[in-house]
């Protein structure tokens, strides 16, 4: 990894748990967000924001004690951070590392812009769901009314309401 | 034998240039197999949470003639989705008691909402402003009878390309074969859905934007003309800016296309299409009307497996 040796003294390693890398700069609430974390599960939960980064420029990092993230949870990440890495942390050891990858299928996390999507109809049990369509740059179609969204799109979801 | 039994249709897109054509020439034979009843023992759910006419008289008629029952309604007033039920928990009514269902409804991707819930086939019957595939099967037919083929003909589509889905399913329709040209014409504010264009370009058929039909008349064997539709805009006063924006007057056709053209429109007409130009050779519009009902004959025979 060769992190900078100043970031040791903002955060310790931890023992168990998942470290999220190269967040750009700013997202690291968002990813947060996209991961369902409040900070009010009891996790220990430590934010690193607008740190240097050798390939970013600038960088967040959010370190997650205590919990092992599943592929499908991390994968989500790629939404709004597609360059973020993945580290599970076992005994103060990598024992996995992962890339972000964009799912084929997104379901019920993002909403569909168009207000006259079947999505959109009050009351009715249905979950939005979009599917990729490109991965750089992020374009994903709803499946229902094929209305796109885009990464400025999405990261503006995630960053509203909530 | 039917071979798209069981098959939902949502999209035109949904099917291939080979099913076309051969529900085509099964359209060319169904008053004939009409008179067997072959679909004496089923019944068709017809779900207009939108009115309509023309669409849902075609489709009652359609089954009817073939000696099957329909069942359903014809706008949500006084059903129990008036009274707050869900469009879900309704199509699972109809799906206990049809063999398969019609639908059309104001909100884009409701016919494939009805299609994951059903386990009986979804006819989209228009949803939105998206997809009117039977539409666009009935216009290509019509075209097919007119010119005995879809392929290598000029096409100039007229009108609201932004909302209507009749035009929109038309020229997605156009794609599956091997036109000419399509020229798409409108008012700027309506130009054509990026998601259509990128269906052209990826079908690689050879379009072009244009504004004014009297640039691109003459090339035309084929003028498709929709209406403005008022209930398609979602602000009144985009609505008020475009209507009446465009015209065809036959004066305008009679000095400018060639004596070929065949002009179709879906129907119902306001102001877009001159009702002079009804007698003369160009109006295909209301031989489209009347292929509605076999078109849709064929369908349900293939659908329902007859
Ligand atoms: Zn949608």
């Amino acid at each position: 990894m060769g992190a900078p040796a100043d970031q040791g003294l903002i955060v310790r390693r931890i023992r168990d748990g998942t470290v999220i890398d190269h967040i750009p700069a700013g997202r690291a609430l968002t990813v947060l967000r996209i991961l369902g974390l409040s900070g009010r599960e009891g996790l220990r939960i430590a934010l690193v924001m607008n740190v240097e980064s050798r390939k970013l420029g600038r960088k967040d990092i959010v370190k997650v004690e205590g919990l092992s993230l599943t592929r499908e949870a991390t994968d989500l990440i790629a939404l709004v951070a597609p360059t973020a890495t993945i580290n599970i942390v076992k005994d103060y050891r990598v024992v996995e590392k992962r890339r972000v990858k964009v799912p084929d299928e997104v379901v019920g996390l993002l909403q569909c812009p168009n207000p006259t999507c079947i999505t959109r109809k009050r009351g009715e049990p249905i979950k939005p769901r979009f599917v990729k369509v490109s991965e750089s740059p992020l374009v994903l179609r709803c499946v229902y009314c094929g209305t796109k969204l885009g990464e400025e799109d999405i990261v503006r979801q995630f960053e509203g309401a909530h | 034998m039917g071979s798209l039994r069981g098959r939902d249709v949502i999209s035109i897109l949904d099917f291939s240039r080979d099913e076309l054509l051969a529900l085509f020439e099964r359209a060319d034979r169904a008053f004939n197999e009409a008179r067997a009843k072959p679909l004496r023992d089923k019944v068709l759910a017809l779900a207009f949470f939108e009115p309509s006419t023309r669409t849902r008289l075609s489709f009652e008629v359609a089954m009817k003639r073939l000696g099957g029952e329909t069942i359903g309604f014809s706008s949500e007033e006084g059903t129990s989705v008036a009274k707050g039920e869900t469009f879900a928990d309704t199509i699972r009514m109809l799906d206990a008691y049809a063999d398969a269902i019609v639908v059309r409804h104001k909100y884009e991707g409701s016919a494939l909402y009805a299609a994951e819930i059903a386990e009986h086939p979804v006819i989209n019957a228009g949803d939105g402003r998206q997809h009117h595939p039977t539409q666009a099967m009935i216009d290509l037919y019509t075209v097919y009878k007119l010119f005995g083929a879809v392929d290598g003909l000029t096409y100039g589509v007229l009108g609201d390309l932004r909302y209507a889905r009749a035009a929109n399913s038309f020229v997605l329709g156009l794609t599956l074969f091997r036109p000419e040209k399509v020229y798409l014409i409108s008012p700027p504010q309506l130009r054509a859905r990026e998601e259509t264009k990128e269906v052209l370009r990826a079908r690689s058929v050879r379009f072009e934007e244009v504004e004014r039909l009297e640039d691109v008349l003459e090339e035309l064997d084929v003028l498709y003309v929709v209406r403005i539709q008022r209930e398609r805009f979602p602000d009144p006063a985009e609505y008020e800016r475009v209507r009446g924006s465009y015209r065809v007057t036959r004066r305008l056709v009679e000095s400018k296309a060639k004596p070929s053209l065949k002009i179709l429109h879906p129907l119902p007409r306001v102001d877009e299409l001159d009702p002079r130009l009804d007698e003369t050779p160009y109006a295909a519009y209301f031989l489209q009307a009347r292929l509605g009902v076999p078109l849709r004959m064929a369908l349900l025979l293939e659908i329902m497996g007859a």
